[in-house]
């Protein structure tokens, strides 16, 4: 365990991240402590159409919308969302991407150039494009949503686990320790998976920033969690007829957007240059 | 002679893909609902009409059977008709697409001139104030919302200064000629006034679907530069006195752009799918606002369309970036 | 004698985790016109270094010259503007031969490209530029065809078979021995009156080393072109070289001919490498103890912690250079006076 305190340590030296961390940390207070935290924790559901649209004060720290609800405090519950859907979204791709890179890299047959080239195809399509078209036959709610996001997210996890697979197979160590007589599970678990952790751990990061943007965009156009949650995107495209005039209305959720997956991609960033400084993976090909 | 070959190679890698991108899309439509004719027909079909519905489309019929036909169609350019409009779909996705053609290019072009020379800048007066800033950019760049970026700039820019027009792609009549983009159009046929309209309405959605492009754009040239100026060769055409901007603009740039090249295809993807929400709020007459106003519709059929055309695009954008990738770096040929 | 180079009392250090290490302690060399001069020593003693901080191109962030002067032609090359010495030093009077042959190409133009890059800078036709725009700058056509013609007369002295065809070729089409022969043509074009030569044959096969070094004497030779060349084989420094100087952990030690060099070593350390090379009984005689930390150097000269005839004064103070012979210099406070026993 000594490996978890180095990159503790490597991590805290890094501003970048420990900046990301604390956006991080923030998300999850608001997230957690929403009802706490609400100035109006009722205003999910209640609506007040006399208050509608008044300009940030005392008493509405950022304004409030067209129902007259509090934007502040619909912001804290749209965190639980968000996070949600990300911890969800990324989680169960993780959950059918790893082991299915972890088969396909193993093997070498076709079953294994089967399930890449498929991972291959999701690759290929801007996740954007599929995800629309999965939530919109599905229908929008929050499951299909969360649905829809790691049906197109697994084949990045996929393809890191893969490539990192092959790799250490060449590895001297493996070699030996397979010829030493240990059985593939051994293998699997105890010397493959802590290489292939870091790798993981970096892309679940960047993912979570991306899943949320994505999940975000659908919101907006309406394929998200239907009114009255609270969702960020869908509050975003709510606001637009009010334009110019509310402005809190629109920036206060997009703002909350940002600074969150500001905070995953720039953990995400730091992580990837303490795990492994040679992993020189071009930023853009994170999704 | 040889790059024929290549090519061929190449295109053998891409027939799979197609292919297994029209299988997803199909599996989507048919296997994926739980009744994929009711959806097509709408929540007001009595059970009788989605069961004419249902022979009439030949929904019946074994599941290989109906993909065969689903190819079969798709060859022929037939992807059904709009539920909305009731036209092919496949004619108004064409009518549709210079105008998402048109801003995409815009978008690359800006993302491209400026990003790869502010790239390098960055790396060669590396830690310097404008190097602080363009890290601020590039991490920004990658966690805004495309749509609310749009929406805010339309605030500023339109709404607040008046600076631009607020959406759409341009009032009137459009330019007479044969290419549909606008701007081409209107120089080719000398009418600048509204070649400037056209340009003052591609000014915003361009500049918001190019941000993130810009943002990736600039971090990785900067990267590839950096990496670049450690290499041996540079070293010595160092020690050898050549011009510093010699070395930096011919022979760095280079290098370091041919890493740049792969990640255009990559960019293309970032860029369309930034398209989609981009159009949707600037209301830009392209595909983007088709799918999304087929999805608010849910006209069905229209959204499917619209996902294979993206889908087959996006894979021959790439190809033809593989390919140019060959061209640019002449050790490619050999392998 | 007037010295072509005179480097004296150069001192550069390193930024390292540890603090700066102080790579180069106060050296001395000199380098006489139409003079081949060997510099040998272990890795790590500093001659990549020296080479570098002759050139002017040492690492900008990690490196700084802390003191002393780089006399070239009269002029100390660290004292005058960079853009002049870029200019008119580097790639014209001081030429450069790299360790590897296989990456100082860019992999991206044809050779051609790059040499006729080279010659429109450096080329001794080209008349002094004011301010180059370096991109842009103009090639007059007449000069581009004597260029030309230079390159290839060039091309065929080192041995470059079909010297028309090779120019459209790019890097990787040649092997490391012809890519090593171009640098040596690249590095006489600019009719330089020093080349340094970094390890040149380092990073090519056995078979081929002798044949290029032999080439570079011969040309170097014929133009009384002068040569400053690093290695770490004594074998070759023996052949090649008309001067050695040894150097060790940042100092160097001894400088003399090559016979007085490898007959009369007169410093300790110089007797012990020549001792360490094996010999027909197939022995290898180590020298004791390890090199030393350039962050904490031992104090006086360097090699005093594993040296039989140290004493108080040599921990203390270094000692200054002293001529034994004629062109025989040594910085030692007990030099040894016995002509070499076995071994070389």
């Amino acid at each position: 365990m000594s490996t978890a305190w180095f990159v503790v340590t490597r991590l805290g030296r890094d501003r970048s991240a420990l900046i990301g961390l604390v956006l991080i940390a923030l998300l999850v207070l608001a997230a957690l402590l929403a009802p706490l935290l609400a100035t109006h924790p009722d205003d999910v559901f209640e609506l007040h159409p006399s208050e509608r649209l008044r300009a940030p004060s005392g008493a509405h720290w950022l304004g409030t919308d067209r129902m007259g609800a509090d934007v502040y405090s619909r912001l804290l519950f749209g965190a639980r969302i968000t996070i949600l859907i990300g911890l969800i979204a990324v989680g169960a791709s993780l959950v059918i991407g790893v082991p299915i890179g972890l088969l396909a890299g193993y093997h070498h047959g076709w079953a294994s150039d089967l399930l890449m080239r498929v991972s291959d195809i999701f690759l290929a399509v801007p996740q954007v494009v599929l995800a629309i078209a999965i939530a919109q036959t599905l229908g929008p709610s929050l499951p299909n949503v969360i649905l829809a996001l790691s049906v197109t997210y697994w084949p990045w996890f996929a393809r890191v686990v893969y490539a990192e697979t092959r790799a250490l197979q060449k590895e001297v160590f493996v070699e030996s320790t397979a010829a030493l007589g240990a059985s593939p599970w051994r293998l699997t678990v105890l010397h493959v998976l802590p290489n292939i952790a870091s790798p993981i751990i970096v892309r679940a990061s960047i993912g979570m920033g991306f899943t949320i943007l994505t999940a975000a965009a659908l919101g907006f156009l309406g394929l998200g969690p239907p009114p009255p949650t609270p969702e960020w995107g869908r509050t975003i495209a709510e606001s637009r007829e009010f334009l110019p005039d509310a402005w809190w209305y629109a920036a206060a959720p997009g703002l909350a957007i940002f600074l969150t997956v500001m905070g995953f991609n720039l953990l995400g960033d730091g992580l990837r240059d303490v795990l492994d400084p040679r992993l020189r993976r071009s930023p853009a090909r994170d999704g | 002679m040889r790059l024929l070959a290549l090519a061929l190679h190449r295109l053998l890698w891409f027939v799979p893909t197609l292919l297994g991108l029209l299988v997803v899309t199909f599996v989507i439509s048919r296997v994926v609902p739980a009744d994929p004719v009711a959806l097509v027909a709408g929540e007001t079909a009595t059970p009788a009409q989605v069961e004419a519905l249902r022979r009439q489309l030949g929904y019946d019929r074994p599941l290989p059977v109906q993909f065969v036909d689903y190819l079969a169609r798709l060859a022929r350019g037939d992807m059904g008709e709009s539920l909305f409009t009731r036209r092919p779909i496949l004619d108004d996705l064409t009518h549709r697409l210079p105008a998402t053609i048109e801003l995409t290019v815009v978008a690359m072009l800006a993302s491209v001139l400026v990003g790869i020379p502010l790239g390098v800048l960055s790396a060669l007066w590396r830690n310097s104030l404008l190097d602080h800033a363009l890290r601020v950019l590039t991490v920004s760049g990658l966690a805004i919302a495309g749509f609310w970026l749009g929406i805010m700039l339309q605030l500023l820019f339109s709404m607040r200064l008046g600076w631009t027009p607020l959406n759409g792609r341009l009032p009137g009549f459009p330019p007479r000629g044969i290419t549909g983009l606008y701007l081409v159009d209107a120089a080719l046929t000398w009418d600048w006034s509204t070649f400037v309209t056209a340009l003052a309405h591609l000014a915003l959605p361009a500049a918001t679907l190019a941000f993130p492009a810009l943002a990736t754009l600039v971090r990785f040239t900067r990267a590839g530069v950096l990496d670049v100026m450690q290499s041996n060769f540079v070293l010595y055409e160092r020690a050898m006195g050549l011009p510093r901007p010699l070395i930096v603009w011919k022979y760095i740039l280079r290098s370091a752009l041919t890493s740049t090249v792969t990640q255009i295809g990559l960019l293309f993807g970032i860029l369309l799918a930034g398209a989609v929400v981009t159009e949707a709020v600037f209301d830009w007459p392209g595909i983007g606002t088709y799918a999304v106003s087929s999805i608010v519709r849910s006209d069905y059929n229209a959204v499917m369309g619209f996902t294979v055309w993206a889908g087959v695009i996006f894979i021959v954008v790439n190809l033809l970036v593989d390919l140019a990738l060959t061209l640019v770096d002449p050790r490619e040929r050999v392998s | 004698m007037a010295e072509l180079l005179a480097v004296r009392g150069l001192r550069v250090d390193f930024a390292t985790d540890r603090g700066p290490a102080q790579v180069l302690d106060a050296i001395n060399l000199d380098i006489a016109a139409g003079e081949v001069v060997g510099l040998v020593g272990e890795s790590g003693c500093g001659k990549t270094t020296l080479a570098r901080a002759i050139l002017g191109i040492l690492p900008e962030g990690a490196a700084r010259i802390r003191g002393g002067e780089v006399r070239f032609r009269g002029t100390d090359l660290l004292t005058q503007d960079p853009a002049i010495v870029n200019e008119r030093v580097r790639g014209r009077a001081i030429t450069f031969i790299p360790q590897d042959p296989f990456s100082s190409f860019s992999p991206l133009f044809p050779v051609g490209t790059q040499i006729m890059d080279l010659m429109k800078w450096k080329s001794p036709r080209a008349r002094e530029q004011a301010r180059p725009a370096a991109l842009f700058g103009r090639y007059p056509r007449g000069r581009h065809r004597a260029d030309h013609e230079a390159v290839l007369e060039a091309l065929r002295a080192v041995q470059i078979p079909e010297p028309a065809r090779a120019m459209r070729r790019l890097p990787h089409e040649f092997s490391g021995g012809q890519r090593q022969r171009l640098m040596i043509a690249m590095a006489l074009l600019p009719q330089p009156d020093l080349i340094i030569a970094d390890e040149p044959t380092t990073a090519l096969d056995v078979t081929i080393q002798a044949q290029i070094l032999r080439l570079l004497r011969a040309l170097v030779k014929e133009r009384g072109v002068s040569v400053l060349f690093t290695t770490h084989d004594l074998g070759t420094a023996h052949e090649l070289c008309d001067r050695v100087v040894v150097m060790y952990a940042g100092q160097e030690m001894e400088a003399a001919p090559t016979d007085a060099f490898f007959g009369r070593p007169a410093h300790p350390y110089t007797r012990r490498l020549l001792e360490s090379v094996p010999g027909p009984d197939g022995l290898i005689r180590d020298i004791p103890g390890e090199v030393p930390s350039l962050v904490t150097p031992p104090g006086g000269c360097r090699f005093h912690p594993r040296c039989d005839h140290a004493t108080a004064e040599c921990r203390v103070e270094r000692p200054a250079p002293r001529e034994l012979a004629e062109g025989h210099r040594v910085r030692c406070h007990h030099p040894v006076d016995a002509p070499a026993g076995a071994g070389a």
